[in-house]
């Protein structure tokens, strides 16, 4: 199985995001991760789905979405022409001996302090997947008292929009 | 599909006087009652509550239309199935909240699995109280999202007109299903001013009616090229009301034709070229040409378990062309080689044209030696059945003779079980939407009250609903609708005493242990209940046959009476099997003509 990124928009109407979960969950696809919000366009929320399917469970998935009315279009963001970010909030054990450790990672992923206790700091991270793998992977040593992550948000590059173009031919 | 050429399923969903309340104050109740007059709906079968008792108000003043107070909502749902099956326009049902709407949730899966256009109008608790577990609070758009095309939960006056407008168009365009509609009591109490909409306008609905043009060339260049073709029918085709296209493509190409269960009469099954009904019950010729075929053109189908039987070894040696209008069924469970998306009647017009391109150009097939080998496997395997033990009726004999004597103008629903095998095997099918059953979801009890719901949209054409004693007892109150709402359909209760398809499998693949199969109804002189006097008590005339020699002027004497109902229990043979068959999860390779009989497939002649 690989993973894939799905932007789907949809009508901004209510009832929207169970209708997307349950179909996953009756037809059997994986989520690996999910993220809604409003877009530049009042009446459409994007969806950015994040599915562990093979190629032809892929096209089912796409197919089965795109038959639900309030969904208006689906499409496959590749990693390559694409970009991605998921946000991580990750609060870490930090004394006075640890701490000067824990801000240097800090600094070297390009993070940030966003909390401080006598014994602990709060860290916001962003970033693909990998990236936010590899700072938690430093900061584990430490303790890692509680950890958030939002799904995956993805757009694609260039000055192309697919909300513009969606809603022309709608 | 083409349920959108006409009636109340057209596109923009208008009869002339649309507009005619347009700006008029009025209660969402009444708003909803001249939406439904606005989609040209003429009959709707429910059953009033308390939520939804503001509808039924301005609903008894309307000209056009015909409320049928049914006895369970369930039997509602199946009427508005059997409606929309026999006319192909969208049939509508109508329940109150909570248990009122969880009693449609049966026949709205039913609809859904067989893309039956419905629409189902639920009430619901007032919005202050939706949520707080109220008196007869359910929340039916969130129980029904996988099983409808799509739904409304409507909490607002205003918004009445426009749901119903979108739920009619959904319905009965792309490939039909049903669509809930839930208004909440508040929104059927308060005033708005009424405003019919002008157009549809969903952006996320835009089904594709015509095929692409490079993608049916290739189907009829690999059709001409193919040594042994065959046309795979499903109930698209009859949904798309493409009959004749079909048999001028069955004609031209002169490919052998498969129908399934939910195509039957799709072609006239006096065809030559038909093969009969392919799957786990299928002739041995249908299952055979598919299982050997080169060249699957799969038309309105989708290769459900039943037809493929183990999907890995189905048809092996086949190249697919699968045309559908709902592109999610492509490659859902075997990959296309062709795939095409589009209405079946447009597709099936444009194949012909393209095959008529080919055979210009000097490319004809010549299937001598498919036919050849096909019909030596129908005269081989013909469809029979054993003879039941003397003096016993047997219950296909009683299935064909009605299907004889009533004729193929007739109308014929079953329930589900042996009876609905029978019933789709030893009647004669000539024409499309005669043959009306529960396919994909297999619902026992869909047969009286779909019935019932044919015969109010087809008033004219004798109705007969075979059934099974089992089937019969779960929904036969219907027959006090029938009665008093003058709807004289006919049943023929197969009364085997038992659930005979389980007791079947019971036979075949649990050792004969008949664990909870007995119902009862006949078997030993035992008779509860009593069918006769159960139609009796409905007002309809009980008539019963027991004897072999009685069953033809039974079936006469059930057809001389067209004033009341008639319920007929024929007590038939309990041993009698369904057969062919292909055991669930088996290849198609091993199908059974008989119990422990497989035909032989290598034989020289």
């Amino acid at each position: 199985m690989s993973k894939h990124t799905l932007s789907v928009l949809v009508e901004n109407r209510p009832g929207i995001l169970a209708r997307v979960a349950g179909l996953f969950a009756r037809r059997g696809f994986n989520i690996h991760s999910l993220a809604v919000g409003p877009t530049e366009v009042a009446a459409v929320s994007r969806m950015t789905v994040v599915v562990d399917v093979d190629e032809l469970p892929l096209e089912q998935v796409t197919k089965q979405l795109n038959k639900l009315i309030s969904v208006i279009k689906i499409v496959e963001l590749e990693p390559t022409s694409s970009v991605q970010r998921e946000l991580m909030l990750v609060k870490v054990k930090a004394d006075l001996q640890t701490r000067t450790h824990v801000l240097e990672t800090v600094e070297l992923f390009r993070a940030k302090v966003i909390d401080v206790a006598p014994d602990a700091v709060t860290i916001e991270a962003t970033g693909n997947s990998e990236k936010l793998e590899a700072l938690l992977k430093v900061l584990e040593p430490f303790g890692i008292r509680e950890l958030v992550q939002s799904g995956m948000v993805a757009v694609g590059r260039g000055s192309r929009s697919i909300t513009d173009r969606a809603l022309r031919s709608a | 599909m083409s349920g959108h050429r006409s009636g109340n399923d057209a596109g923009t969903t208008s009869t002339p006087g649309a507009h005619a309340h347009d700006g008029e104050s009025m209660t969402g109740a009444a708003s909803l009652v001249r939406s439904l007059e606005a989609v040209g709906v003429d009959v709707v079968f429910g059953i009033p509550g308390g939520a939804i008792l503001p509808l039924y108000d301005p609903l008894m003043d309307s000209p056009s239309v015909r409320h049928i107070l049914v006895r369970h909502e369930q039997g509602g749902g199946h009427a508005a199935e059997g409606y929309a099956y026999a006319t192909g326009r969208v049939g509508v049902c109508m329940a109150t909240s909570g248990p009122g709407a969880t009693n449609l949730v049966t026949p709205i899966a039913d609809a859904y699995m067989d893309s039956v256009p419905m629409v189902a109008i639920t009430g619901q608790v007032p919005s202050s109280s939706i949520g707080t577990d109220a008196f007869q609070e359910a929340d039916i758009s969130g129980i029904t999202m996988p099983i409808t095309k799509h739904n409304f939960l409507v909490t607002d006056p205003a918004d009445i007109p426009r749901a119903i407008a979108e739920a009619f168009h959904i319905a009965g365009t792309g490939r039909p299903g049903p669509v809930l509609v839930d208004v909440s009591k508040d929104a059927l109490q308060a005033v708005s001013r009424f405003q019919w909409p002008d157009r549809i306008d969903l952006p996320g609905y835009r089904p594709v009616a015509r095929p692409h043009g490079k993608q049916v060339r290739e189907a009829a260049r690999l059709l001409v090229e193919s040594k042994r073709p065959v046309l795979y029918v499903g109930g698209g085709v009859i949904r798309a009301r493409a009959s004749e296209e079909l048999r001028r493509l069955v004609d031209l190409t002169g490919a052998p034709v498969v129908t399934t269960l939910m195509a039957r009469g799709s072609l006239p099954d006096s065809h030559p070229q038909h093969l009969g009904m392919p799957g786990m019950h299928g002739t041995v010729a249908a299952v055979t040409a598919l299982q050997k075929a080169d060249l699957i053109i799969s038309l309105g189908a989708r290769f459900d378990d039943r037809v493929t039987g183990k999907l890995s070894s189905f048809a092996p040696g086949a190249t697919i062309v699968h045309a559908d209008i709902d592109p999610a069924e492509i490659s859902k469970n075997r990959v296309a080689d062709v795939p095409i998306v589009g209405d079946a009647k447009e597709v099936i017009s444009e194949l012909v044209v393209a095959v008529q391109a080919e055979n210009a150009a000097g490319r004809l097939p010549d299937l001598g030696a498919w036919w050849a080998e096909l019909d030596s496997l129908r005269t081989r395997y013909p469809l029979g059945y054993t003879a039941p033990p003397p003096g016993e009726i047997s219950p296909q004999h009683v299935i064909q003779r009605i299907g004889q004597i009533s004729g193929p103008e007739s109308l014929y629903v079953a329930g589900v079980g042996q009876h609905q095998m029978w019933a789709a095997q030893f009647i004669q099918y000539e024409h499309p939407n005669t043959w009306i059953n529960s396919g994909g979801l297999g619902t026992m009890g869909f047969s009286v009250p779909a019935a019932m719901g044919a015969k109010v949209g087809q008033p004219d054409k004798t109705v007969w609903s075979i059934d099974g004693d089992g089937c019969f007892q779960m929904t036969n109150q219907e027959l006090a609708t029938c009665t008093i709402n003058d709807i004289p359909i006919k049943v023929a209760v197969i009364n085997n005493s038992s659930l005979g398809m389980v007791r079947q499998w019971q036979t075949l693949f649990y050792n004969e242990r008949y664990s909870n199969t007995d119902l009862h109804t006949s078997h030993k002189g035992e008779r509860i209940p009593d069918f006769v006097k159960l139609a009796d008590a409905y007002g309809c005339v009980g008539l019963r046959c027991e004897r072999p020699e009685d069953v033809d002027a039974t079936i006469e004497k059930a057809m001389g009476i067209n004033d009341v109902p008639v319920v007929v229990d024929f007590v038939v043979h309990r041993d009698a099997m369904v057969w062919p068959m292909v055991p669930a999860g088996v290849s198609n390779d091993d199908i059974q003509v008989a119990r422990g009989m497989s035909p032989t497939w290598d034989r020289e002649d």
